[in-house]
């Protein structure tokens, strides 16, 4: 029997023993050497060979993946762990750690139960370390901690064991910072602590690791590594305390199995009846139970086409089964279900729950879909995403006879990846796609080349701006085409908290509690009467209605809406999205005949007195902007410098580091295009850099004007500023 | 000058002769059928009676893009011709307004409306009726509050259908009416089809059973009747086919 026959059948049996599942990711910051850690793990574990590990990234299956030495989607492998004279079954996720992909990891974290957060012992906890683990802890996921790299605090730092163990301490100190703020009701249990062995040393990359449990058993701790490190004799220590014994021993003993972790999660990913029979269902992971399936990701086969995968939590899936996808409101029926081993996919007669599951059939389901056997099982807590896109390209085929064939591509992409949203419009044949910066669009770029085979060609990436106002406008007479309706308007900056508790709770405006939620708003920073008065939130902005008693406006409600929505989807300015804008109704006039006072009268009133008050009320554009990290040596760091000021940035902070230097600086997205290759050549390809999402910030004065008119001339709009005369009939 | 020449209730011969002297002397003539329709004919009919080109104008000529008409009317005389009487639809006032706030003169050439050949279609009194409401494809309560307004001083309700997407029954009418309020339904109306035709359908019955009732094409009205003069009765016994049972709700 060959052995990957034999790992098959172990995993067939392991499936049906919950108390011996683990289902875990791995998350880091870039370079952080997660991927490294998940192939050697996976060596370890006898899925690749040992001397393949490490060099060929089993987990980086994408041809791109392993060109950019990144990890773009994440990845999915299943394997096998004795610990304690016991078999146990790991599933694994591996997940990219640049910034551009967080859509991926914010997914993977729904399918898993606990994570490995990697550290670079000599970086230490990074902005994109915080925002992964942070993740997991949002989706009530247990953190173990692997500080990896830790050879380079004796080789490069050449650190006394002393100085060593003070480095080691203040990252863990930093990560249990981060859990205690984040989960401070589970902080006495989840905190990781290096004499229970939650806390694992070493190289991922030499293949050694140590933890005081381990330790014990191996005699091997902090003295016999610095001794062997320092004889550079690191095949000897690899092993005597291996890499992937270590760290699998610490996520058995540490990470909790599906059994355990569903009692806890189902709660916060599912809003359900606890109590009724497919609550329970879950909660006690009952493979006799309803099915229960939540589609983290969507990837194409070239032979099976598309693969749903997603974490079973209740029930056992099977071919011929059909499933509801509930939020599509749809029936489809299972084809094939299977797990994955590296980038092959096993198929299997039935996956019982617990498990994470790959199936082909489920054409309907989108990542993030919810799929039962029940028709009306409530579909879970929607994944949320923690940034939006900000980055856009235009895209077309090359020969036109490729569009219809483009067009599919685009929406079968949007489908595997929600943060990328795709623009089709009709009327002017242009498509845009928007993503997380230019590398996340560059890379599906070139998928749609390599894959898809077809030729494209794009535009120049372009920033997209938010148009918002800065102080509160007078009110706004708007009158319907027929003169026969009169809306008044008036709009004002919308607080950021506002924002906040829409974006975070997810809050539905018609469902949610109107004490509740009026007392919540009201914290936020709405005045009593607006927050009373709320009606719609779109896309970072509110609409709130203060008149009083004004007869058949509940009736017109839906039309001004929608002139809200499309006002703010497409600003005064520039067309570009709103954010931040508070809009009041704080009169009208209606006729009584509901024919006087349709779609194509209410509409383009409303909208026109929101832009006419938004030009009145200091209108200004914000752009995205990024934090970048730069370690460079030190000699460099001129042109460092040199290269940030060029490109609008600031330097927040310098930190010093025997010869390296960190540089931490803010710049527009706007600026940053083409940065990789400039720092690149500026520093002779020494810098080590990422970068992390850092909001909106007003334009500067001085160009605001320019990047209006740069925006309105690649749109096709009039080369002037709009005034608010414009949009008054 | 604007000049706003109503045509009357079906086809292009409804027009009154001074109507017919100014289209023809006009500089330019338009045309439009978004307020109403004139169900028996067609522009090209409409071009030939009054020997000259006649252009279409959209809803939004007439609302948010008017000016651009204002503008021809300041030096030459522009004719629009509307069915019906010109400023039974409202619009066209706002129209007008605008036109003499930026000094162009208008004049108005009534015609028949919908207005009056109700009353006599119907037999019902003028002096009965009051404020009128259209049935609109968009759910509203308007109507029914405005024939509950009515019958508190009673009068009747003289109710429009609306026109787009398309032109409404009587029996989609009922049906929104009594989705909204059932009470309706027990009121008694008088439908009346194709006003102004050689053969217009006058019924009067429950507004319910109206909804059963063949009208055949529209355009559609309705009235929905307060109680009657016993003049009222007879002529709906006579001109509406009415049922006995409406003697209850003769004063």
């Amino acid at each position: 029997m060959t052995r990957a026959k034999k790992m098959i059948d172990k995993i067939k049996e392991l499936m049906y023993m919950p108390e011996r599942i683990r289902n875990m990711g791995i998350v880091a910051h870039i370079d952080h050497g997660k991927t490294t850690l998940s192939d050697n793990l996976l060596a370890g574990a006898g899925m690749i060979s040992e001397e393949l590990a490490g060099q060929q990234l089993y987990l980086d299956f994408d041809e791109q993946e392993r060109e950019r030495g990144i990890t773009i989607n994440a990845a999915n492998v299943s394997m096998v762990h004795e610990y304690k004279g016991k078999e146990y079954l790991i599933n694994l996720i591996d997940t990219p750690g640049h910034v551009d992909f967080g859509g991926d990891v914010t997914r993977a974290m729904r399918a898993v139960d606990g994570v490995i957060v990697v550290v670079d012992a000599v970086e230490g906890v990074m902005p994109q370390t915080e925002t992964v683990l942070r993740q997991a802890l949002r989706e009530n996921v247990k953190p173990v901690l692997f500080i990896n790299k830790v050879d380079r605090l004796i080789k490069e730092l050449e650190l006394t064991p002393d100085q060593m163990q003070e480095r080691l301490i203040k990252v863990i100190t930093e990560v249990n910072k981060l859990i205690k703020a984040m989960k401070p009701e589970k902080y006495k249990e989840w905190m990781v602590k290096v004499e229970e062995g939650s806390v694992a040393f070493g190289s991922a990359l030499y293949k050694w690791a140590v933890s005081v449990p381990a330790m014990k058993e191996t005699g091997i701790g902090f003295k016999e590594v610095y001794k062997y490190l320092k004889e550079d004799n690191w095949k000897e220590l690899a092993k005597k305390s291996p890499l992937h014994r270590v760290v699998l021993d610490m996520v058995i003993r540490h990470l909790p199995s599906p059994i355990e972790a569903q009692k806890e999660r189902i709660s916060v990913i599912w809003k359900g009846d606890i109590n009724s029979p497919e609550g329970q269902a879950m909660v006690k992971c009952d493979p006799k139970g309803p099915v229960a399936l939540m589609i983290t990701k969507i990837i194409v086969d070239p032979h099976a086409g598309e693969v749903a995968v997603g974490r079973l939590y209740s029930g056992t899936l099977k071919p011929g089964m059909e499933l509801y996808i509930v939020d599509r409101k749809t029936k489809n029926r299972v084809q094939t279900v299977g797990v994955f081993m590296g980038p092959k996919r096993v198929e299997l007669p039935e996956v019982p729950a617990g498990n994470i599951v790959a199936v082909v059939g489920l054409r309907d389901a989108v990542a993030g879909s919810t799929c039962s056997t029940l028709e009306n099982f409530t579909p879970f807590e929607s994944i949320k995403h923690i940034s939006e896109p900000v980055v856009t390209m235009a895209i077309e085929a090359k020969n036109p006879r490729d569009l219809p064939k483009l067009i599919e591509v685009l929406r079968q992409l949007a489908k595997e990846d929600p943060t990328l949203q795709v623009t089709l419009n009709e009327e002017t044949g242009e498509h845009l796609i928007s993503g997380m910066g230019e590398l996340h669009l560059e890379v599906k770029v070139e998928k749609i080349r390599r894959e898809k085979g077809i030729e494209v060609i794009t535009s120049p990436p372009i920033v997209v701006f938010r148009e918002t106002v800065t102080k509160k406008s007078p009110v706004v007479e708007g009158k319907s085409p027929n003169r026969h309706n009169k809306f008044y308007i008036v709009v004002e900056p919308l607080p950021q908290e506002v924002i906040q508790l829409f974006k975070e709770e997810n809050i539905d405006i018609r469902k949610a509690d109107k004490k509740e939620l009026r007392k919540k708003l009201v914290e936020a920073g709405l005045s009593k009467e607006e927050a009373d008065g709320i009606q719609d939130y779109y896309e970072g902005n509110v609409f709130c209605d203060v008149t009083k008693g004004i007869q058949y406006l509940h009736e017109t409600m839906d039309l001004i809406i929608q002139g809200f929505r499309e006002a703010m989807s497409a600003g005064p300015l520039a067309k570009e999205p709103c954010m931040g804008v508070k809009v009041k109704l704080v009169d009208c006039k209606l006729h009584e005949d509901a024919v006087h006072r349709g779609p194509a009268q209410v509409i383009p009133a409303v909208k026109g007195a929101i832009y006419a008050a938004m030009l009145q009320a200091n209108p200004t554009l914000l752009e995205p902007y990024q934090k970048v990290f730069i370690t460079v040596p030190q000699d460099m760091l001129g042109n460092v410098t040199r290269e940030i000021q060029g490109r609008r940035g600031q330097i927040i902070e310098m930190k010093t580091e025997g010869d390296l230097v960190t540089v931490i600086a803010k710049a527009p997205v706007k600026e940053m295009f083409g940065f990789a290759n400039a720092i690149r050549s500026a520093t002779a390809g020494k810098a080590m850099w990422s970068v992390e999402h850092a909001g909106f910030e007003p334009v500067p004065q001085a160009l605001l004007e320019q990047f209006i008119m740069e925006v309105r001339k690649r749109k096709g709009l009039k080369l002037e500023l709009p005034k608010p005369e414009d949009f008054l009939p | 000058m604007l000049m706003f020449i109503g045509m009357g209730l079906w086809d292009e011969r409804d027009i009154s002769c001074r109507g017919l002297e100014v289209a023809r002397r006009a500089d330019e003539v338009y045309v439009e059928f978004y307020t109403s329709k004139l169900m028996g004919t067609n522009l090209k009919r409409i071009e030939e009676f009054l020997g000259r080109k006649v252009v279409e104008l959209e809803r939004s000529d007439l609302e948010e893009n008017c000016g651009w008409i204002i503008e021809r009317a300041k030096d030459r005389d522009v004719a629009i011709l509307i069915p019906g009487d010109p400023m039974i639809a409202t619009t066209h006032s706002a129209l007008r307004c605008e036109a003499e706030r930026r000094g162009v003169k208008t004049r108005v050439i009534n015609s028949g409306s919908i207005v009056n050949a109700v009353c006599g279609l119907t037999g019902l009194h003028n002096y009965k009726f009051g404020k009128s409401a259209t049935v609109s494809w968009m759910r509203s309560r308007t109507p029914i509050d405005v024939i509950n307004q009515n019958l508190s001083i009673n009068a009747h309700t003289l109710l429009f259908l609306d026109l787009h997407p398309r032109p409404m029954l009587i029996s989609d009418a009922v049906k929104i009416l009594t989705e909204v309020d059932e009470n309706v339904g027990e009121l008694f109306a008088v439908g009346i089809a194709r006003a102004g035709s050689e053969s217009p359908t006058v019924k009067c019955d429950r507004l319910k059973n109206l909804k059963d009732y063949d009208f055949g094409d529209p355009l559609h009205v309705m009235v929905v009747l307060a109680k009657l003069h016993f003049m009222e009765f007879e002529c709906l016994r006579i001109f509406a086919d009415a049922p006995k049972e409406l003697e209850e709700i003769v004063e």
